[in-house]
């Protein structure tokens, strides 16, 4: 999916898992294209949500509002959502803010999957 | 880190980020977007909007996350709601708490998309906005402090969309004027040539002459490099430069034969009397009276009216000097037919160094030699020169001699006129 600046918002499914690279889109106004590619794994079908920090070193107050709409949007859908590869002190941030409320916080990629493998059911037909 | 700290720093640096935001010169909207997204990412508020007040009720949806558009369907506020705003403490951010009309209006609609607060945006004595807020993602009441962080970007959030509706204002009306501006201008072009129009009526024998020279000096400054302004400028001139001709007596300038000396002194007052009547207008462009003025003095100090020499002469006067005699030369007159091209062509390597510029000179024949050989889109000097002028075979051949001798230089050229003699 493009981003203004020419680049992707890197993504894959794994089953009915989506797994979105949030990169450093996430702190700006690009980063409203993270949840617009999560919402169009959601209208695909997928029942489960990876979000993959490791190439994202802090997450500021635009970044987070992002990722409340992502969240969201799952909640909308009835899908789950995980955070991976998140650095301590995002952690203690998201903590703080409460969004570990509505996600589940997952060492990587593979652990976050492995979480949510369970929930996933048959996908959802549009 | 404390999270008290954490929380702190990561509002700090909100506020930071706010500020920059907002007296940055970007795109309106994505500076409201980006503002929206601070303010909820540094509370983690789930979702909210910043409408904006318009002048005739509706207010207009901004930016908003987490909400849908049909929200904002018939969503207005009155001016007396708006007094309202101003007149109770702002400080009232919670839906539950407040009970004005507006709210009363609104509330079933807000509290359904999940609405916890209502912001009004106030600048300057008057209500420009508002901003509405969902609860916390961590489910918690707000406190004093998340109140107080609110209101302080709500603020900046306010000043920062006022500016920019400011900054808009003004650059409409810039573009207001400029097309104002420009309006006028053609106004101004359009009366030009009327003017030009009359003068050439006066004269029956070279109707169309002075927007033609219009049209050559036009040519020949965009072929000299000047600029749209200034080449918008010398065309006036060219339009204008016979405008002395509208003193001279109609007997003399239709005379069909050559005038004798006193008939030639009267007609010779026409350029200073062109400077007399255009010096009094304040022209949009630069020159033009002196244009007028000095488009028969000749480089080598034998024109009129007052014998200047080459660097005494401004280069416009120059060009439209050229373009006027080129026109002689080309179309018929009571006692002559036209002459050949080649006699032209002839005529002005002659009389380049004494009566016209050589660097004009080949300025106007690049033109002409684009034009012929295809260069240039359009063939306006085809066109006033009639079809055929221009068609013989020898033509490039003649204009590409010319300009070759002409910026080889004055010794050059009188070794071509020998051998053309």
């Amino acid at each position: 999916m493009d981003t203004p600046s020419g680049k992707l918002v890197r993504s894959h499914c794994v089953g009915t898992t989506a797994v979105v690279y949030a990169s450093d889109y996430l702190n700006k106004l690009t980063g409203e294209k993270i949840e617009r590619e999560c919402r169009r794994q959601l209208n695909c079908g997928c029942r489960a949500l990876v979000i993959d920090f490791s190439d994202t070193k802090l997450v500021n107050s635009i970044g987070v509002s992002i990722l409340l709409g992502i969240i969201d949007v799952a909640e909308k859908c009835g899908a789950r959502i995980a955070f991976s590869e998140v650095n301590n002190e995002t952690v203690q941030l998201f903590e703080m803010l409460g969004l570990t409320r509505h996600v589940v916080l997952a060492k990587d990629e593979r652990e976050a999957l492995m979480n949510l493998s369970h929930y996933e059911t048959t996908p959802i037909v549009h | 880190m404390e999270p008290s700290t954490q929380k702190l720093i990561h509002t700090f640096g909100a506020l930071a980020d706010l500020g920059q935001e907002i007296a940055g010169t970007g795109d309106f909207n994505e500076m409201v977007r980006t503002s929206m997204h601070m303010l909820l990412g540094t509370l983690a508020l789930r979702r909210g909007a910043v409408v904006e007040c318009t002048s005739d009720g509706p207010l207009r949806c901004a930016a908003l996350w987490g909400l849908s558009d049909e929200m904002f369907d018939g969503f207005e506020i009155d001016d007396i709601e708006k007094q309202s705003f101003l007149e109770r403490d702002p400080s009232g951010l919670l839906i539950s708490d407040m009970s004005s009309s507006f709210i009363n209006r609104h509330r079933d609609k807000l509290t359904a998309e999940g609405i916890e607060l209502v912001l009004p945006m106030i600048v300057r004595g008057e209500v420009t906005g508002m901003v509405l807020l969902g609860g916390k993602a961590s489910g918690e009441e707000f406190s004093e402090d998340d109140f107080e962080t609110i209101r302080a970007m709500v603020r900046h959030i306010g000043v920062g969309i006022h500016t920019h509706r400011l900054l808009e204002q003004v650059a409409q009306r810039a573009e207001e004027n400029r097309r104002l501006y420009e309006e006028l201008r053609a106004i101004y072009r359009d009366t030009v040539r009327a003017f030009a129009a009359a003068i050439d009526i006066k004269d029956k024998y070279t109707q169309g002459h002075s927007e033609r020279v219009g049209r050559y000096s036009e040519i020949i400054a965009r072929e000299m490099g000047w600029s749209e302004e200034e080449v918008e400028g010398i065309q006036i001139a060219g339009y204008l430069h016979d405008i002395g001709k509208l003193i001279v007596d109609r007997d003399i300038i239709n005379a069909p034969y050559n005038i004798d000396a006193k008939h030639s002194s009267e007609l010779n007052r026409h350029p200073a009397a062109g400077y007399e009547i255009l010096s009094p207008i304040n022209h949009p462009y630069a020159d033009i009276p002196l244009m007028a003025k000095y488009h028969h003095e000749r480089l080598d100090g034998r024109g009129y009216p007052d014998g200047l020499t080459d660097e005494q002469i401004p280069m416009g006067a120059k060009i439209v000097s050229l373009a006027d005699s080129f026109d002689a030369m080309t179309t018929d007159r009571p006692y002559r037919r036209r002459r050949s091209f080649e006699d032209v062509v002839r005529d002005l390597r002659e009389n380049s160094g004494k009566q016209f510029d050589g660097k004009v000179v080949t300025a106007f024949a690049r033109a002409m030699l684009k034009e012929v050989k295809g260069e240039t889109k359009d063939r306006r000097i085809t066109k006033m020169l009639g079809k055929t002028y221009l068609e013989g075979e020898q033509v490039p051949t003649l204009l590409t001699d010319l300009i070759c001798d002409l910026e080889a230089g004055p010794q050059i050229t009188q070794i071509s006129q020998k051998k053309s003699v």
